[in-house]
């Protein structure tokens, strides 16, 4: 059991020394001729107009904080699936997580009312 | 043997995997369209093109490697091996037979997911260093869409674990041997309780995998070639090295969680032991051609439809779904005790 973490571990570790030796042997192998119009950024060809980071319509961040809203109900939810067969536990599980699910689907039907959930 | 020796041939047999992977999955990818486009794909270099993407890779490795001016140097360097290290991890706890897998994690399931969930990450990163606005407009699409499917993705596989009991993936595999009423076998698709979870599943795996129809973050009609527009040579390699194998390892989640795994429906696993790695991979594979095959049809959404869709449909849905199997579980474990 141990050692599977230790695999999971060294695959991070693997996976890193991976990509850096591929983009080391590739640039041993690959010449290089640097020059001016190479080294601009791709704008269809014509030259850059403007700074490259353009002020982004963030607008999204509502979603992000029902996102993370979300993402914990799943965490918790994850854990209930895997004990909910268990017969001892009987509709009790249920009523809970209808509970549960019932506060989280009324902050859902709030922000949409509030206009949240339209990409505008 | 040494343990460590253990670990290290076993993370080599991923990377293996991955890259051959890799190499067969752009080739098929490029014949399978070309099929549905009436053209040939590739010809050239070796019978029928077989050895094209082996070419195209060592062209890749030979290629200069131009790092454009005005870059976030930090990010833009770590951002492919931000999208490839996760990708390569959710190797770990596939189950490609009963004995054949590199671990036999526990959290099985929620290791995979949380590992596909950091991709998108390396895409922002990659999008946001390039400085280039295509690139930042396909990271900043790569987001919003990850953000709103994960939550329907999570929750499309609950009913799954809710059956089986365990996120083990080798386990829930295990408990879809044998069959029902004496013929149809107890794989979770053919239980019609799961067709919306299954349904759920394709449609927030195709937003994840940013597979067309929701390509948005890399639609070379509108973004060039979005996050990896400033992107060339082993970068950009590596980069859509982990795409295809984004592909690969979700339709190794489907095939495990609803298809049965390694096993064929009506032979018994004694007989099917010494080939399951075989069936395991065709059944893969089989999954993968449908997501080309989709590519080759459906023509890309907008994302405002697609964020509606996800919001307003889909996590509703995969709540609900969640609730109507709890119901539909405890009265069947009430009346007869099927579930295990």
């Amino acid at each position: 059991m141990n050692l599977d973490y230790a695999i999971l571990a060294g695959f991070v570790v693997l996976g890193a020394l991976f990509v850096g030796a591929t983009v080391g042997v590739s640039n041993v192998l690959s010449p290089s001729k640097p020059s001016e119009r190479k080294a601009q950024i791709y704008e269809c060809g014509s030259d850059p107009v403007g700074p490259p980071w353009v002020q982004f319509r963030i607008g999204y961040y509502v979603y992000a904080l029902l996102f993370v809203v979300f993402d914990i109900e799943t965490v918790f939810l994850y854990p209930w699936a895997v004990i909910f067969s268990d017969p001892d536990l009987g509709i009790v599980i249920v009523l809970e997580m209808f509970v549960f699910v019932g506060v989280l689907v009324l902050g859902l039907l709030y922000a949409w009312k509030e206009g949240a959930l339209t990409w505008r | 043997m040494n343990p460590v020796l253990v670990v290290l041939l076993r993370i080599l047999a991923a990377l293996g995997l991955m890259l051959a992977n890799g190499v067969v999955l752009i080739y098929m990818l490029r014949k399978v369209l070309g099929h549905m486009h009436l053209r040939l794909g590739p010809m050239h270099v070796g019978p029928h093109g077989i050895l094209q993407t082996t070419m195209d890779v060592l062209k890749l490795l030979t290629k200069e490697d131009i790092t454009p001016r005005g870059v976030d140097r930090a990010l833009y360097f770590i951002a492919p091996a931000a999208v490839f290290v996760p990708s390569f991890a959710a190797y770990a706890a596939i189950p490609f037979s009963d004995s054949w897998s590199i671990t036999s994690l526990d959290t099985g399931l929620l290791f995979t997911l949380a590992a596909l969930s950091l991709v998108p990450i390396g895409i922002l990163m990659a999008g946001w260093a390039s400085a280039n606005k295509w690139s930042l407009l396909g990271g900043m699409r790569a987001a919003a869409q990850q953000i709103a499917y994960e939550v329907p993705l999570l929750l499309s596989l609950l009913p799954v674990v809710m059956f089986a009991g365990t996120l083990n993936l080798g386990d829930i595999v295990r408990a879809q041997s044998g069959l029902w009423f004496g013929f149809v076998p107890r794989w979770f698709i053919a239980f019609p309780l799961f067709w919306p979870a299954f349904l759920l599943f394709v449609i927030a795996s195709l937003v994840e995998l940013n597979q067309t129809p929701f390509d948005m973050s890399e639609a070379e009609s509108e973004l060039v070639a979005g996050f990896a527009s400033e992107y060339s040579a082993m970068k950009f390699g590596l980069i859509f090295l982990s795409e295809f194998s984004n592909q690969f390892i979700v339709s190794a989640l489907g095939v495990t969680l609803f298809f049965g795994g390694w096993m064929i429906p009506w032979v018994p696993e004694s007989v099917v032991a010494p080939i399951a790695p075989v069936v395991f991979m065709l059944k893969v594979y089989t999954g993968i051609f449908v997501m080309m095959w989709i590519r080759g049809t459906f023509p890309r959404v907008r994302i405002d439809q697609l964020m509606q869709l996800g919001w307003k449909w889909l996590i509703p849905a995969s709540l609900a779904l969640i609730l109507v199997t709890g119901v539909v579980l405890k009265v069947a474990q009430a009346t007869q005790g099927v579930t295990g």
